[in-house]
């Protein structure tokens, strides 16, 4: 509650809140069929609609609402987003935590892997994941997670580092507790803030990563809309009708840009706090 | 002649309008070749009042609200311009901080950062730079000035880096020396070899000094004057000998008496329970324990040789028993320590009564080894969860019978650590330790990060705690005067191995190894006014030794019952 109401104080953070609060509304309703019109039907009479009337944002070539496919996209496009961004939390967070904690070969090992990982560009690398599995929303979940991977377990790893050395965990080792109540207990309750902030810039990231799939035809298939494939169709149709470009990249760039003003809303606000207790 | 004088200096913290008076109207004089002696605890405001003689205080976020800083009685530093300022650091007003390790650069060598202060000021280049440096270092007693010169700070003890912090700070040949707490964190051998520089830079150029310290034998070492600082306020002032016999404020009265004065030995305690008939009931013994550091080594390649951070140390404890294990930083005090409770892996040797949850340690500082996300009754809990039980209603009766044990309020249980003060959290981790109800308790400096008069308080908490839960303690500390109210007996440890052993009043008052004789000659006291230490220069040997080195063998001689040292070679 306090980082809600310290979210709500602070200026950035408050606009950041309101746009994802609105595009998230916006994504349940899509995702639960609660949309003006269906997003799949083809209304021949109502090709290329410009915006007002019937169709509030017009329609496309095949007089499909876009409204209606822009919530459902935005609902593709977060899902893909949380659950990527969860699974590279998940799997860097405990990498992290281990090799900090072991250290040595499997430290050696597990940082080498993530250093090569993180060399390759971002896309190029799920544009690698994709090629080897088969397009679709599961395997851009796992291109994504591979791709952002890496940044968490850097992130878990150097404050681990430091907390390992501190004396409530040499104080834990005399009391003879488990490893696994030091390591979620001492180092992950400690690391709490720092991903979070993390977490929160990471999904701008994986959704630009989603919309750039999904244009490249290897992420959501048609006839399924989503915020890339939607980018796509309208290429060719720009000057005619410049409302499907439009629309969707304006909801992408308002999103990332939500997500960005959250993360560094919550940067400063966790800021002070996790110094205090990593030093 | 009055050199600085400070006239009802108000500093505040916070954003301009809206500050919060931390200083309120301190009156300071000093004359040339004077020494003014700031004495208080944490949070008095003498740091504050320091940094604001030379406005650093300015860039730590704070502002003088009211009155004058008077130079020479002409130049107002409370309200001239940062450029004149500039000036004035340095060449007018030095300044020594606590931590040497912090205050220089660690990745330029130290020549260079000497050499910085030549060039700037005194405008010289090339090798008159590096002359002028190694002439700085020799004056500070650094021996072999010239290799020094190429090294790295990590590479240097902390009493060399002090020193070569003063060679800096005199290199502007300031009028004025500001030193903050500049022995607070080097041993007392250490400290006595600052201070004698100090004194000795004073008399040679007439300097005028003000030290800031805590600790009150210091001040009786090397004051002419004496300002009591506490919440803010100067409570008493005067000459050296009028404080210390006669304190009028009754904080000053406090101060004194709270303190752990050092007595060589008559104030130490005399409940011993070292008994014939109860030598064979120990709670802890430890033989020929050894712990060595490989260096060198690496990945496929074999240790260069090892450090011996601790050699054969053998001794026993029994319930109700306090060895005190003294010895400078470094020394393998600490190594010995956490070897016993294998928090680090021993090479050799044999700990018997450490099985299970038999021994349990209280640490240094109490405020990194409380997890600030646990409150109170997740941090009790941690050891019963560790021995695999579960946090019922005898565990949280525990919990409320040992808070009320260390005098804390037994709704502490849903509170945080940053909710209490220093001393309240090191009684937290005095009952953490003693929930899984162990025999013998390991203190490593477990008093050394707490203000004085806390220090007082929490000893006395240990001797009661003790005699109720029967309990044995290895006391590890820097600070004889300490070691000298809770031990019964004490270890002197040098380079890894016991010098000296037996009953801490014998040890104390008659000691026989010529280190003993030296830490103890260097112990500040308040009996001793204006010291002259002898200037040693004598670095503290290395413990690192080659591949396949043996420790020669120690050849003990007893002096009195229970009181043995080490003669010859074998020292």
């Amino acid at each position: 509650m306090s980082v809600l109401s310290a979210l709500m104080r602070h200026s950035a953070g408050r606009i950041g809140l309101v746009i994802i609060v609105i595009f998230t509304i916006a994504a349940i309703l899509g995702l639960l069929g609660l949309t003006p019109h269906d997003p799949l039907a083809q209304d021949r009479l109502a090709r290329l609609q410009p915006p007002g009337g019937a169709y509030l944002m017009g329609t496309d070539l095949f007089g499909r609402d876009i409204l209606s496919r822009l919530m459902v996209g935005i609902g593709q496009s977060f899902v893909v987003a949380l659950l990527s961004v969860g699974l590279a939390t998940l799997v860097g967070t405990i990498l992290g935590l281990t090799a900090a904690w072991f250290g040595g070969l499997w430290d050696g090992v597990a940082m080498r892997t993530m250093d090569v990982l993180l060399a390759f560009p971002a896309i190029l690398l799920a544009l690698l994941i994709v090629a080897i599995l088969e397009a679709g929303m599961t395997t851009s979940i796992i291109a994504i997670a591979v791709v952002y991977t890496p940044i968490f377990t850097r992130v878990a790893r150097g404050p681990a580092l430091s907390l390992k050395t501190r004396s409530f965990v040499d104080a834990a080792r005399t009391f003879g507790s488990s490893r696994l109540y030091i390591l979620s207990r001492h180092l992950l309750g400690n690391l709490v803030a720092p991903l979070t902030v993390q977490v929160t810039l990471a999904l701008a990231w994986a959704l630009l990563t989603e919309a750039a799939l999904s244009f490249l035809g290897l992420g959501t298939q048609p006839p399924n809309p989503s915020l890339g494939l939607m980018l796509s169709d309208s290429r060719n149709l720009m000057e005619m009708a410049p409302w499907m470009l439009i629309f969707p990249a304006a909801v992408i760039m308002l999103a990332v840009l939500g997500f960005n003003l959250l993360g560094d809303a919550l940067r400063d606000i966790a800021d002070p706090k996790s110094r205090r207790a990593l030093t | 002649m009055t050199l600085l004088s400070v006239r009802d200096l108000r500093v505040g913290f916070g954003k301009p309008g809206h500050e919060t008076e931390v200083v309120h109207g301190v009156d300071l004089d000093v004359a040339a070749g004077e020494t003014l002696a700031i004495v208080g605890e944490s949070g008095s405001g003498k740091s504050v009042t320091a940094m604001s003689i030379n406005r650093l205080v300015d860039y730590g976020g704070g502002r003088i609200l009211g009155g004058a800083i008077l130079l020479d009685g002409t130049i107002d530093i409370a309200t001239a311009p940062e450029a004149a300022l500039t000036g004035l650091r340095g060449r007018e007003i030095g300044m020594i901080f606590q931590e040497p390790m912090t205050s220089l650069n660690p990745v330029l060598k130290v020549g260079t950062q000497i050499g910085e202060i030549f060039a700037k000021r005194h405008g010289l280049s090339g090798r008159a730079v590096r002359t002028a440096a190694i002439e700085a270092l020799e004056r500070v007693r650094i021996p072999d000035a010239a290799r020094r010169l190429d090294q790295a700070p990590h590479q240097m003890s902390g009493g060399m880096l002090q020193r070569i912090m003063i060679a800096m700070a005199l290199a502007g040949k300031p009028r004025l020396m500001i030193a903050d707490e500049p022995t607070t964190a080097l041993d007392v051998t250490t400290q006595a070899q600052i201070l004698a520089l100090l004194a000795e830079m004073q008399d040679e150029t007439g300097m005028g000094l003000i030290f800031i310290t805590h600790d009150i034998g210091v001040v009786a070492g090397i004051a002419d004057r004496v300002a009591v600082m506490q919440k803010g306020h100067i409570v008493e002032s005067g000459p050296l000998d009028d404080i210390i016999d006669r304190p009028q404020h009754p904080y000053t009265r406090h101060l004194l008496e709270a303190v752990p004065h050092f007595r060589w030995g008559s104030a130490a305690r005399q409940d011993t329970v070292r008994r014939p008939e109860t030598r064979s009931a120990q709670a802890l013994s430890v033989e020929d324990l050894s712990v060595r550091f490989p260096v060198g080594g690496g990945f496929l390649r074999q240790a260069q040789g090892y450090v011996h951070a601790v050699d054969d140390i053998s001794f026993d404890l029994l319930p109700g028993e306090t060895l005190g294990i003294v010895g400078e930083s470094g020394s393998g005090k600490s190594t010995t320590a956490r070897a016993i409770l294998d928090l680090v892996q021993p090479t050799g040797g044999r700990v018997s009564g450490a099985d299970g949850h038999a021994v349990q340690m209280v640490f240094q500082n109490p405020n990194a080894s409380l997890n600030p996300r646990m409150d109170v009754r997740t941090l009790l809990s941690e050891p019963i969860i560790a021995a695999g039980r579960r946090v019922d209603a005898s565990a949280l009766d525990r919990m409320r019978m040992l808070l009320h044990k260390v005098d804390l309020p037994e709704d502490s249980l849903t509170r945080y650590p940053h909710e209490f003060s220093g001393g309240q959290r090191q009684r937290i981790c005095i009952a953490r330790a003693l929930m899984p109800e162990p025999k013998t308790l390991v203190l490593d400096e477990a008093v050394s990060a707490l203000d004085v008069s806390v220090q007082a308080r929490v000893l006395d908490l240990l001797v009661d705690l003790q005699r109720d839960f029967d309990l044995a303690y290895l006391f590890v500390s820097h600070d004889m005067a300490v070691v000298e109210r809770i031990a019964h007996r004490i270890a002197v440890i040098y380079a890894g191995r016991i010098v000296e052993m037996g009953d801490a009043r014998s040890v104390l008052s008659d000691p026989q190894h010529p280190y003993t004789q030296k830490l103890i000659s260097a112990v500040p006291t308040i009996e001793r006014r204006r010291v002259e230490f002898a200037l040693d220069t004598e670095e503290v040997p290395s413990t690192l030794r080659p591949l396949g080195w043996q420790a020669p063998p120690q050849h003990w001689q007893d002096h009195g019952p229970d009181h043995r040292f080490v003669t010859g070679s074998g020292a």
